[in-house]
């Protein structure tokens, strides 16, 4: 069973004091698959997937990543992160560490490669995001697209099995926008599990093997993408749907 | 060809003309400027002329007794503090082992210079030595009672030297110990976090005066008997806990500051606790509370005169006993002794206030505290 899942979310429930945020959520992911989620602002996208790497703790359910159970038991948490990289909406690139040293920090110290085989790694993943000229430079010198690029590689530099992205676009300026998406089509296309929250519809006709429709809470609804657009079953998504296809 | 070159450039405006739009802009740009400028150039053609005058053009220059400062007319006494270098830098320290002072102000000149002047390698070598092996050779050459060193007492230190042993001991132990203070105030552990907020919040709630008197008058008290700790030891640990406890304060406002996105970004890497806090949170906490951080050595060296309650004889202290010295007594003497104290300690908080402006824009590089550009 769990040879194929890359995340199993059972039943999963999460409340912020007495505010219940995530509602018996269930959602399996299979080995290299792309799952983009959106749903209306405040509705737990980003709760969701930020219990997948104990981000957040939820507090019923359960939760598998690469057949290792979520607890609150500190190996556990170690083991998950390890596996899975996440990319934030506001980058949070480290100010103070060059990009290079960005790339290089967490594999020094956690997966306790010599310095020349991180940086090694790094200069090739910055290639790879097409800013491997800027290695030098701190994120300050950089627009967001290039620092959004550079936190992905930082990403991909602890060899993630997973990579989440949270709104990893929405912080953007709209010509920066595609540089960003330009990579992560190239991640996709070379199989690796990805959970994307977005709102760019584009990308997840392109990408997504599924999209996964969430509010209040709830996941409402999950349907490969041609289905999700051409045939949404709830009320709720197509209100939804219908007010982000017009605003794009 | 163009006819670019034809066209006349305008020409470049002339000096005298940015000076006095500066001057407008800047001195005269509204009455109450005008006022607070007419105000100001009257305080200072009222008070530098004559300051000036006494402490340098009508200041006597040489001689070797006291009569060379007496007559009408005279300014500032500065063969007087000649005279008295010698207790100035070194205390009451013996004579004859003068050297032994020596050896410790050039090594430490030398470690800290290496330490700021940025081309220099092997900074975090020798930051160690000067951490744990120089405060060592200080003790054993000051001190003496090893290879065959004359014992010299604590009591008979002074002067520059006890200053600045002091003041150093208080920064190099008050940093690394605000530290602890201010992640142990942030500890999930409650007894850790309890401890921290009640020894910082007592401290800053207690005069530093205080503190010394409790540590000169009190301690011995409360110590099993028979242990009677040094007095300069018990001075030194005063001073410092004291230092700390603001240090604390100031460090954990620069956590404060960094977006709780770092600690995200640090925690999906899989960094834990520790690696978190040395590695990414606690170098940009630092680096935005370097001013502050610096304006408490700044305090804490000039607080290091108030040790004089606890009966020694520090920088300031010497100078006041050098003042009522019959041998140098002048009308001048007092002023001479005291606008020496204020130039030698003006020099060094100028000198770590320069310092830290320009660590300030040199450090770690781009601005730190915010997640994006
Ligand atoms: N730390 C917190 N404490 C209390 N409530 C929170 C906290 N974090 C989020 N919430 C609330 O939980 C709900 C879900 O938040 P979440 O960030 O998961 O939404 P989202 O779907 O990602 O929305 P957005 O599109 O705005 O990012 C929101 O109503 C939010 O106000
Ligand atoms: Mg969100």
């Amino acid at each position: 069973m769990s040879d194929t899942w890359a995340i199993e979310m059972e039943r999963v429930n999460k409340w912020y004091g007495r505010f219940h945020v995530l509602k018996d959520a269930s959602l399996k992911v299979a080995k290299g698959e792309r799952i983009v989620i959106c749903g209306p602002s405040g509705s737990g996208k980003s709760t969701l997937i930020r219990c997948i790497n104990h981000l957040e703790e939820h507090q019923s359910g359960r939760i598998l990543v690469e057949g290792h159970e979520l607890t609150s038991n500190l190996r556990a948490i170690d083991e998950v992160r390890r596996e899975v990289g996440m990319v934030f909406q506001q980058f949070n690139l480290f100010p103070h560490l060059t990009v290079l040293e960005n790339c290089t920090l967490a594999q020094i110290w956690v997966r306790k490669r010599p310095k020349a085989e991180a940086e090694k790694t790094a200069l090739e993943l910055l290639e790879r995001v097409r800013i491997v000229e800027q290695a030098k430079k701190y994120p300050g010198q950089l627009s967001g697209g290039q620092q959004q690029r550079v936190a992905i590689a930082r990403a991909l530099a602890m060899d993630p099995k997973i990579m989440l992205f949270d709104e990893p676009t929405s912080a953007l300026d709209p010509e920066m926008i595609g540089e960003v998406l330009e990579v992560m089509v190239e991640l996709a296309e070379e199989g690796m599990t990805m959970l994307v929250v977005t709102h760019e519809m584009g990308f997840a006709r392109k990408v997504a093997d599924r999209v996964v429709f969430m509010d209040y809470g709830r996941i409402v609804e999950e349907a490969p993408p041609a289905e999700f657009f051409e045939n949404p079953k709830h009320e709720r998504t197509k209100q939804f749907l219908s007010q982000i296809l017009v605003g794009h | 060809m163009s006819d670019a070159s034809l066209q006349r450039e305008p020409p470049d405006r002339p000096w005298s003309a940015l000076a006095v739009e500066w001057l407008r802009e800047h001195l005269f740009s509204s009455w109450t400027n005008i006022l607070l400028t007419i105000l100001s150039i009257a305080f200072i053609a009222a008070v530098v002329p004559p300051a000036l005058d006494w402490a340098v053009f009508s200041a006597v220059w040489s001689g070797e007794t006291r009569e060379a400062c007496l007559g009408e007319g005279k300014g500032a006494c500065w063969p007087y503090i000649a005279g008295r270098g010698g207790q100035l830098i070194y205390g009451f320290y013996d004579a004859v082992e003068r050297w032994r002072v020596d050896i410790v102000y050039v090594v430490g000149a030398i470690g800290i210079a290496w330490l700021m002047i940025p081309r220099l390698p092997g900074k975090l070598w020798v930051g160690l030595a000067m951490v744990f092996a120089f405060p060592l050779l200080v003790y054993v050459l000051l001190s003496g009672g090893l290879f065959g060193l004359p014992i010299v007492p604590s009591s008979k230190w002074g002067g520059l030297l006890l200053t600045l042993i002091i003041s150093l001991t208080g920064i190099v132990v008050s940093l690394p110990l605000g530290i602890l203070l201010a992640l142990g105030r942030q500890s999930e552990l409650p007894v850790i976090r309890w401890l921290s907020i009640g020894f910082i919040e007592f401290v800053r709630g207690v005069p530093l005066i205080m503190i010394l008197f409790m540590a000169s008058n009190l301690m011995p008290l409360f110590l099993p008997s028979g242990w009677n700790p040094d007095k300069l030891l018990r001075a030194l640990v005063a001073i410092s806990l004291f230092s700390s406890a603001y240090m604390a304060e100031i460090v954990r406002g620069g956590l404060a500051a960094i977006p709780k996105g770092q600690r995200e970004a640090a925690a999906a890497l899989g960094l834990g606790y520790w690696r978190t806090t040395l590695l990414i949170t606690m170098p940009q906490a630092l680096k935005i509370s370097l001013p502050s951080i610096v304006s408490s050595c700044i305090s804490l060296f000039k607080d290091t005169s108030l040790i004089s309650i606890m009966g020694f004889f520090d920088f300031l202290q010497v100078i006041k006993a050098g003042n009522s010295d019959p041998a140098w007594s002048t009308p001048n003497t007092a002023f001479t002794g005291y606008l020496f104290a204020a130039l030698v300690y003006f020099a060094f908080c100028f000198g770590m206030s320069r310092y830290s402006a320009y660590l300030e824009r040199t450090v770690g590089g781009g601005k730190v505290g915010t997640g994006k550009a």
